[in-house]
């Protein structure tokens, strides 16, 4: 077991039922993340990608063996133990950018902040730094109907890294962009991945997503096939 | 994160504006029929007390028994004595005598023959002494349409629709034709003075307004009377407090073994409005427990439309950290806030409306021309103290227990497929 690891994952099965069945969606996994990383769960459709991201996530328990992320078993943590883990240290990042309509830039970015109730005028300062790693600083007063898919998913990224989190998960960040978009954003996250040390771990099975990441590993059929470093 | 949830709220009108219409409205209607049962009921009971049985009424045993006929052959005897023993022990209420009574009315022409002739129903009442009570409890000198109020003995008013229908002009004679206290058919002159209208469609169709002196001595009547009715100084009725005279006076009597011995009962058994009163005081009950089932299901739905529209957020905020338990607090509390913004828009709609039904009235006279209970041709909505908070009960239980109720479906939510609905 590497000390060091901001998640280890031991001997872990997930298994959901299907009817009398029981379907299973992960086996045998065996993985490490340590700060820093610029990983990827790089599959195809149905491959356990998504699964693999929840449990990690603290969102998700698995059938067997463990999961510990930050020094905690996922399975022992309960809803509330939860939920404060993902509050204070981990950051998510959706296809869909999931911003809320009626709020502006800067209130999106500033929504994780409010629930770690964090003083106001540092909660400003906060936001404003998180939407200038992102190159948005010009936009906070717009609402999400009012930017390209591209700037929606800064603000994303903004939103999971305004409490500067050891771990950010993004599952098919890119999946929405174009070509041009999508390396935008991949920079900016690799920039921020350099600068504050944080753990980005993506599932995608997208090649501009995938030609970024300095870790890859391949699930098949949900079993890691491979677990590569691409680059140093 | 209050001002975070509030900003939130006031820019989304469908999570603001329709439901605090839809609460408005539901209260608006709460709170005009609240007052609209209480303005009928209340004026039921004023006119029940006015024109028929105070709110506490002394007859003879025999009179009681048969009181729907107005038997005075069974009237109460030697009332001087009784009304000066009730004004001792009672003296803060009001004690009037009365004769009710029926006839013909005919109208002669100038040789003396009958002109016109139709059925009257009598009311004498004491309309000449200096110290009564009567014409402002009846409210005759502003009922009056036509003419003067009676000043001198032998002047009578008759409803305005009867002299019509009579083709009586003011200072005409009218001979009434009736049976006295002792069964014999008397004859009596009276001159008309004055036309009256009550807004009750009972009086207005033929009734004669005499003093009570002028009716004793038409129906041999002498130191008798056919009721001695009571009434409150406030003129409020109060049942609690008639049931403990009626309770006092009849114990009194309890020995006397004599059918003309006085009895007296209240307003509401008199009147056979008991199963009326308490309908009308659970009707506001059921109205508003209703309206409670159905804002609840129409915000349930509401609320299930708005957590559908709002997955996506709670989704979030639920996968960024947010514990369940805050989540749905928070959606109870925007509850609470719409639950008293629209209370609050439809107690104001409410009050104004019944206000306006208080003071213009809805006049239903057409409806009634048939009709022979002392009922008033104009309905009105009543202003109580309940008015103003009637509305808030209602208000704030279908909001909060809506939104509680689809609420319930964020403690169901599996957080395991959180990443999956958010990619969609």
């Amino acid at each position: 077991m590497n000390n060091s690891a901001l998640i280890h994952i031991t001997d872990l099965v997930k298994t959901f039922p299907m009817g009398k069945r029981e379907f299973t969606a992960l086996k045998d996994i065996n993985l490490s993340f340590s700060a820093g990383e610029f990983s990827g769960i790089v599959g195809p459709s149905g491959s356990g990608k998504t699964t693999l991201l929840n449990i990690i996530g603290t969102l998700d328990v698995p059938t067997k063996g463990d999961a510990r992320v930050i020094g905690r078993s996922v399975s022992d943590l309960n809803s509330k133990d939860a939920a404060d883990l993902r509050n204070k240290h981990l950051g998510f990042i959706f296809q869909t950018y999931n911003l809320l309509q009626v709020y502006t830039v800067f209130e999106n970015v500033e929504l994780p902040l409010l629930l770690l109730k964090i003083p106001s005028e540092k909660r400003r300062e906060m936001v404003l730094q998180s939407l200038e790693w992102v190159g948005l600083t010009d936009k906070i007063k717009s609402r999400p109907a009012q930017l390209s898919g591209g700037e929606c998913q800064r603000v994303s990224i903004a939103r999971a890294m305004v409490k500067s989190p050891q771990i950010v998960l993004a599952d098919e960040p890119t999946a929405n962009l174009d070509a041009k978009n999508s390396h935008t954003i991949l920079q900016t996250m690799e920039n921020l991945n350099r600068e504050l040390n944080t753990t980005f771990i993506f599932a995608t099975h997208d090649e501009k997503v995938i030609q970024y990441l300095r870790r890859k590993i391949s699930l098949e059929d949900g079993q890691v096939v491979r677990d590569e470093t691409i680059k140093g | 994160m209050i001002k975070f949830l509030l900003n939130g709220l006031l820019r989304d009108r469908q999570r603001s504006f329709f439901p605090i219409l839809i609460v408005a409205i539901g209260v608006w209607i709460t709170v005009f029929f609240h007052a609209y049962i209480q303005g009928v009921f209340g004026d039921l009971i004023d006119s029940t007390a006015r024109f028929s049985t105070g709110h506490v009424k002394v007859m003879s045993r025999a009179y009681s028994e048969n009181a729907d006929q107005k038997p005075n052959d069974l009237a109460l005897m030697d009332v001087k004595k009784i009304t000066a023993d009730l004004r001792q022990q009672y003296p803060d209420m009001t004690w009037v005598k009365r004769i009710q009574f029926g006839g013909l009315l005919d109208i002669p022409d100038e040789k003396g023959e009958t002109r016109s002739q139709g059925p009257v129903f009598g009311m004498g009442v004491d309309l000449l002494s200096s110290d009564s009570r009567e014409i402002e409890i009846l409210n005759i000198e502003k009922s009056v349409v036509n003419g003067r109020m009676p000043q001198t003995p032998g002047e009578i008013l008759i409803s305005d629709q009867l002299a019509q229908k009579l083709g009586v002009s003011l200072g005409e004679s009218a001979t009434l034709l009736t049976s006295t206290m002792y069964g014999s058919m008397t004859m009596h002159n009276f001159t008309v003075v004055g036309t009256v209208r009550f807004g009750m469609t009972v009086m207005d169709r033929g009734a004669i307004i005499a003093d009570i002196s002028d009716v004793q001595y038409a129906l041999d009547m002498d130191d008798a009377c056919g009721e001695i009715l009571g009434f409150f100084e406030n003129r409020i009725y109060d049942d609690e407090k008639a049931a403990v005279i009626v309770n006092r006076f009849n114990t009194d009597y309890l020995e006397v073994e004599d059918e003309f011995a006085p009895v007296m009962g209240k307003l509401i058994e008199l009147s056979n409005l008991s199963d009326y009163l308490k309908m009308g005081e659970n009707f506001s009950g059921i109205l508003i427990i209703i309206f409670v089932l159905i804002m609840s299901i129409v915000l349930w739905n509401v609320g299930l439309l708005g957590g559908l529209r709002r997955y996506g957020e709670v989704g979030l905020r639920l996968a960024i950290g947010e514990h369940k338990g805050h989540v749905y607090r928070s959606m109870i509390y925007e509850s609470v806030l719409v639950g008293v913004a629209g209370s609050i828009i439809g107690t104001a709609l409410g009050l104004g409306s019944a206000y306006w039904l208080q003071v213009y009235g809805f006049d239903i006279s057409g409806l009634m021309k048939n009709i022979n209970m002392m009922f008033p041709a104009v309905l009105r909505a009543e202003i109580t103290q309940e008015t103003y908070y009637v509305g808030f009960v209602p208000g704030l239980m279908s909001t909060v227990l809506g939104t509680a109720l689809s609420g319930i479906g964020i403690y169901k939510r599996q957080t395991a497929q959180l990443f999956k609905e958010l990619e969609t």
